[in-house]
């Protein structure tokens, strides 16, 4: 038999069977589509994750106390102003240098209130981290010298106090101090679910004498170029440790970052395709059961078709290329079920998704290969029925 | 026609063949020993009550089983030779079957049901449709090529079934009951085709029934009871009566005994099988109107159809 009659054959046995068939494919279909709607949210909450490190700005260099891994404790930082200083001179440039002291705090306006992060900062943090302004100006040397208390809103925050009407020169209380806004950032968006617009930046001075500390909880240095920025980082936790002896500091590059981020989200979409496999393998068989079903009510078909000549082969190869159009038709279903709804995921949750071809085509690849391995059985079994038998079948 | 088959082989040749099956490790004997000789273009009537042995003895005729013991030879090939792929092959070329239940692919057309054969034989669309209509034509169902099963009488389906049988130029026609599902007026045309046909074009007719009357139609009669051929006796054919019937052409010898064992040339010459056989497909000199070549007339056929 020809191996297009042969499909033809399958296709019109799965269309005699419109209700099972689609039935069947169900189970396909529903496998496929969460591969790849899963994979294609793994794949885009990476890529967005990446995107944000890499927006941080080029060659960042982030200095802490204690050391940057998965799993370790927090600890609390020794550094002060003082050690931003020495940290400047190994720099040799004031301007590369920036500092957080950050906390939760209550931001109140008139009625409304909003709770926020509160980051105590230099006048350096647009040009290290590439922030933006949407209204207003940043904070000046003269601001953080002199501890004034002025305030730039992120948009979240600008959007919660203030929103029907400008921020600029409106008072803020934060944790009761007043402080009057004079900017507001541009949008961030969001980052693994957290809102990146939901901060005030304040003078490091100003900060340190509302929570009454001397603390700075990290250092980030943007490196003149790329090549030497490891090298500058060493030579930073070297000055560090040579001012506290006690403690231990990391200074960790974007790469580092990213690959540390690039391996936990490879992990988690790794483990969401494997479970969504699962489910793949369960309309898989799925597929034999109703395969085996269709041999047997087909019994005296399959007979006939011996008796007219048929091959075990033929009959064979028919049942098998039934079970691959099920599923690869599932498969494709399938496909475009996840591609529309990874698309609508993406356009309206804040969930980002993005598909990825191999995970396309890792998905029909895999349930083609499911309609082989679990049609092979129901095949092998119907090429080898005995014509005799299978004419009395009734 | 049944291009198949050289001149002068048989189309089946069975010696000592015996059929024995495995039921819970106990051996069943369903054939034990049987020895005949189908000729190309002979008409015979396999008969026997239900356990005789007659279906298993139809089974290995048509290739469909393998016998435990004994030689084979269909269309000129011994089958015990040959594998499950070869053998499919032979029943393709070789046999055409007509079931009792007919066994036609729901859901199909008529004319793609008779097509079947040729699928398997690797024949495009095109040529099948056309080989597979001019069949049905030829059995009275030109009109109605794109009738699935369920629109089509009993009779009528047994006329694709016999179209089917018969669209590969098979060297035997093996007609398992074929009347056994019709009502009397519906078989005797569905009969009447058959022989036909087997005078038309030389296949070999070989009728299984239980049914004395169908089994006197055949000029050669071949009883099996007990997993034995009791009888291999040729006749007249007193009950067809002056219809223009094979036995009224050639002055075949009259109820001439054949030995059980049915060994080598034994058949008649000049018989009726044997002359079908050599000739081929002439066209029949004697008949009337009914018995011309060609498609019957669809006025003849439906009634036939509607029994």
């Amino acid at each position: 038999m020809r191996l297009a009659e042969a499909w033809r054959v399958a296709l019109d046995a799965l269309r005699a069977n419109r209700m099972r068939s689609l039935l069947t494919m169900l189970g396909v279909i529903i496998g496929v589509a969460s591969v790849v709607v899963l994979v294609a949210i793994g794949t885009g909450t990476k890529q967005q994750v990446e995107r944000q490190v890499e927006g941080l700005g080029s060659n960042l260099l982030l200095v802490v106390p204690g050391r940057i891994d998965v799993g370790t404790a927090p600890v609390v930082s020794p550094l002060d102003l003082k050690d931003v200083d020495a940290v400047s001179r190994v720099v040799g440039d004031p301007g590369r240098v920036a500092v957080t002291v950050a906390s939760g705090a209550t931001a109140r306006a008139g009625a409304r209130s909003d709770f926020t992060t509160v980051q105590g900062v230099l006048e350096t943090t647009p040009q290290v981290f590439t922030r933006s302004l949407a209204r207003g100006r940043y904070l000046t040397g003269a601001d953080v010298d002199t501890s004034r208390r002025v305030a730039v809103l992120g948009a979240s925050v600008a959007r919660a106090l203030f929103p029907d009407r400008d921020p600029l020169g409106q008072q803020v209380a934060l944790a009761g101090v007043r402080f009057r806004v004079i900017g507001v950032f541009t949008p961030l968006g969001q980052s693994l679910g957290v809102d990146r617009d939901d901060e005030v930046h304040i003078p490091v001075t100003a900060a340190q004498r509302l929570w009454g500390t001397q603390r700075i909880d990290g250092i980030a240095v943007k490196a003149p170029d790329r090549e030497r920025i490891d090298q500058l980082g060493e030579r930073i936790v070297a000055e560090l440790s040579r001012r506290h002896p006690d403690t231990e500091f990391s200074a960790v590059t974007q790469q580092q970052i990213l690959g540390v981020l690039g391996d936990i989200l490879g992990v988690l979409t790794g483990v969401l395709a494997a479970i969504a496999g699962i489910s793949l393998l369960v309309g898989g068989v799925g597929v034999s059961n109703i395969m085996l079903v269709s041999v047997r009510e087909r019994t005296r078909e399959i007979g006939l078709r011996k008796a007219v000549g048929a091959r075990p082969r033929d009959i064979g190869v028919q049942f098998l290329l039934e079970a691959v159009l099920l599923t690869s038709i599932g498969g494709l279903a399938g496909m475009a079920l996840g591609v529309g709804t990874a698309l609508l995921v993406e356009a309206v949750s804040p969930i980002p998704a993005a598909i990825t071809w191999w995970s396309l085509a890792l998905a029909f690849g895999v349930s083609a290969a499911v309609g082989i391995v679990f049609g092979v059985v129901p095949a092998q079994r119907a090429g080898r029925l005995d014509p005799v038998v299978a004419l009395r079948a009734e | 026609m049944t291009g198949a088959l050289p001149t002068g082989v048989p189309a089946i040749e069975a010696v000592d063949v015996s059929r024995t099956y495995e039921l819970d490790g106990v051996s069943v004997p369903a054939l034990r020993g049987v020895s005949l000789t189908i000729d190309p273009g002979e008409y015979v009537a396999v008969i026997g009550p239900s356990g005789s042995g007659k279906s298993t003895l139809m089974h290995l005729l048509g290739g469909l089983d393998r016998p435990s013991g004994g030689r084979l030879v269909i269309g000129g090939r011994d089958v015990t030779t040959l594998s499950a792929p070869e053998l499919a092959t032979l029943r393709n070329r070789t046999i055409g079957f007509v079931f009792q239940a007919f066994h036609l692919l729901p859901r199909t057309s008529a004319v793609d049901n008779v097509a079947l054969p040729l699928v398997y034989r690797g024949i495009g669309a095109r040529q099948r449709r056309d080989r597979a209509a001019a069949m049905l034509g030829r059995v009275g169902l030109g009109h109605r090529l794109d009738h699935r099963p369920n629109q089509l009488s009993g009779g009528e389906q047994q006329r694709v079934a016999i179209a089917r049988a018969l669209v590969t130029d098979p060297a035997v026609l093996l007609a398992d009951e074929p009347t056994g599902n019709l009502d009397t007026g519906t078989g005797e045309a569905v009969l009447e085709l058959l022989e036909q046909l087997n005078a038309e074009s030389g296949v070999a007719l070989v009728m299984v029934t239980h049914d004395q009357e169908v089994a006197a139609r055949a000029r050669r009669r071949i009883a099996v009871r007990d997993g034995l051929i009791r009888s291999d006796t040729f006749h007249d054919r007193p009950l067809s009566g002056g219809d223009g019937g094979p036995a009224t052409l050639d002055p075949a010898p009259s109820a001439e005994p054949r030995s059980a064992s049915g060994s080598g040339p034994g058949h008649p010459s000049g018989g009726s099988g044997g002359a079908a056989g050599a000739t081929g497909r002439l066209p029949r000199t004697s008949g009337g109107p009914e018995r011309a070549p060609g498609p019957r007339p669809d006025a003849e056929t439906g009634s036939g159809g509607a029994g």
